[in-house]
């Protein structure tokens, strides 16, 4: 073959290559620029069949934006995941720090078996388990009230990060435990004095899941809180601003891009280790 | 060194088992017991309002499997969670391979690629609604355009059975490629450049070169993926809450917002439990396949 055709060739293999991708990306992101684009249209732009949607056909505006902040209880919603989200992350950590490092490091064979028995919950869906639980909750006292969420939502954060962390622990050298319990720290002291400094990227890694679990939770949300002011965001847009029959869509897209882009970009620094929490761990 | 100091701060054993122990009470407390109730539940005739409750064996199922709502929410289940993991199986293949070279911007194009599973599927499904909306769908504005409907042709997405049942599937799949993607290029990474470049050497071709190489090389690691999206999308429930909950006469409903529909709205907890219960034995399949999977790759 010619010089000529080998570079044909590689061009179009890139070609292919681009334009594979940009159907993918097309695909992936048409929602969100869709949400982007209605949230600051008029709704009489909005609710003209006829005319080319891809266009603005009267100037931007941000009263969809207005009603969504100040005329309903977006706000109220966000700050109510914000508020189960932070002591959710609270608990998560101070259970899964410990059971991870144990699990790496104190338990053995036993601790083995045991982190695949954590693992495993994983697969026990919130869809088996919300019905009892909502019993569970009731019988608590605490239907309607945020701290219901505050209870359930570490019962699948818990598992999922005490393996990340186990793997996070795990590639610690044993050395550096040694050496600072023969400089005098007891065996706790040079986990916690030596070991966790090292295990900064780990912890925050766990902190954005944990969150972005929370955020994400719709079944147990829906199950457990009736009442309007109390929802979390994934469950209050859905079921409160969609009720009945007029759809206020420029106000619901705003909400849906407004609660969505921001927690995705922060995921997304984070999901390689996130992906090696889900196979590493189930595989090496 | 001496070991006069045997505090608990310095045994092992006991250390390891104290850490563990509030992870563990946990998880009995909040996934164990309740998934016990759930199979008491599902024998009893228990009721959101009453706190008075009967054994009736296996009343509910029976009733269950006479249910025509049931037995199709039972088939859409398996419909959807398999047609959609076929689909995303497919293209997160090719979407990874595409993925692998290195091109200015890529970062962008893995957000752009990777925002489906991030941004939560429930607000991510009212985007798709409005996608789908009856009289405003920018597809079928967008097709009528281009000239591939015909005056009279103006599909209603979500009020139709079969488009919407082919609806659900497009946002599950949607939904689970970036996943099943990212999972898969972390296997086709890993291959050592070595064997790719025998493979060439010894005149391989790209089909060739795909089914008899890469693929096995990297069938662990898709096994995985491809359990992690038959539980996610066998279980969920919020596509279709959020999509068609459960319509047109409940021809979308699967397992997960059957149970919801009737456990919680209709307040008939025991029949709830009973149909979530259905779920179990694909659940089990899943995670002994796991353990195999995570057995063998140990041994070797």
């Amino acid at each position: 073959m010619s010089k000529g055709m080998y570079k044909a060739k590689a061009w179009g293999a890139k070609g292919a290559n681009f334009g594979i991708l940009a159907a993918f990306v097309a695909f992936a992101a048409f929602p969100f620029y869709w949400m982007l684009m209605t949230m600051f249209k008029e709704t009489r732009d909005l609710m003209n069949p006829n005319q080319n949607p891809f266009l603005f056909h009267m100037p931007p505006t941000l009263e969809h934006l207005r009603v969504l902040f100040f005329d309903t209880l977006y706000l109220q919603w966000l700050w109510n995941t914000a508020f189960v989200g932070f002591l959710v992350v609270l608990i998560t950590l101070v259970t899964a720090i410990p059971a991870g490092y144990s699990l790496a490091r104190l338990t053995g064979k036993t601790g083995e078996r045991l982190g695949i028995g954590i693992f495993l919950t994983y697969l026990v869906p919130p869809t088996i388990l919300f019905i009892p639980l909502s019993k569970v909750i009731g019988y608590l006292g605490l239907q309607d009230s945020l701290f219901s969420l505050v209870l359930v939502y570490p019962s699948f954060t818990i598992p999922f990060c005490t393996w990340l962390l186990m793997g996070f622990f795990k590639v610690i050298p044993k050395d550096i435990e040694e050496a600072a319990m023969i400089d005098g720290h007891s065996r706790l002291g040079a986990f916690w004095k030596v070991v966790m400094p090292m295990s900064i990227a780990g912890v925050l890694t766990v902190i954005i899941f944990t969150f972005t679990l929370v955020m994400q939770e719709f079944v147990y949300g829906l199950t457990f809180i009736t009442a309007a002011s109390r929802f979390t965001v994934s469950v209050g847009v859905p079921t409160f601003l969609v009720r009945g029959d007029v759809y206020f869509w420029g106000s619901l897209m705003g909400a849906c891009f407004i609660a969505s882009v921001p927690i995705a970009i922060l995921y997304n620094l984070f999901v390689d280790r996130f992906i090696a929490g889900f196979t590493v761990g189930a595989i090496k | 060194m001496t070991y006069h100091t045997q505090s608990l701060a310095d045994n092992e054993k006991w250390l390891g088992r104290v850490m563990i122990a509030p992870a563990i009470v946990y998880i009995i407390a909040l996934v164990g017991f309740p998934f016990f109730l759930a199979l008491y539940y599902s024998v009893s005739n228990i009721t959101v309002g009453s706190n008075e409750m009967a054994f009736i064996g296996l009343d509910n199922f029976r009733h269950l499997l006479n249910n025509r709502t049931f037995l199709r929410a039972l088939r859409n289940t398996f419909v959807f969670a398999f047609v959609s993991q076929a689909l995303v199986l497919v293209l997160a293949k090719a979407l990874a391979l595409s993925l692998l070279r290195d091109f200015r911007g890529k970062w962008v194009v893995r957000l752009l690629i990777l925002l489906p599973w991030v941004a939560p599927i429930s607000l991510g499904s009212i985007g798709w609604l409005w996608i789908l909306d009856s009289v405003y769908s920018v597809i079928n504005w967008s097709c009528r355009a281009l000239g591939i409907f015909g005056p009279m042709t103006w599909p209603i997405w979500l009020g139709q059975p079969t488009l919407a049942m082919a609806s659900i599937i497009t946002v599950h799949v949607w939904r689970l490629l970036p996943l099943a993607t990212v999972i898969l290029l972390g296997g086709l990474t890993s291959i050592p450049q070595d064997i790719h470049d025998a493979a060439a050497v010894d005149g391989a071709g790209f089909w060739r070169h795909n089914f008899q190489i890469t693929i096995p090389l990297v069938l662990p690691i898709m096994l995985v993926a491809v359990l992690f999206g038959v539980v996610f999308a066998f279980t969920d429930m919020i596509v279709i809450y959020v999509l068609t909950r459960g319509g047109p006469y409940d021809t979308t409903q699967v397992l997960a917002s059957l149970a919801f529909f009737t456990g919680i709205d209709g307040g008939d907890l025991g029949t709830g439990a009973a149909i979530a219960l259905f779920l179990f034995p694909v659940l089990a399949a899943s995670a002994i396949l796991l353990l195999r999977l995570a057995r063998r790759t140990e041994v070797t």
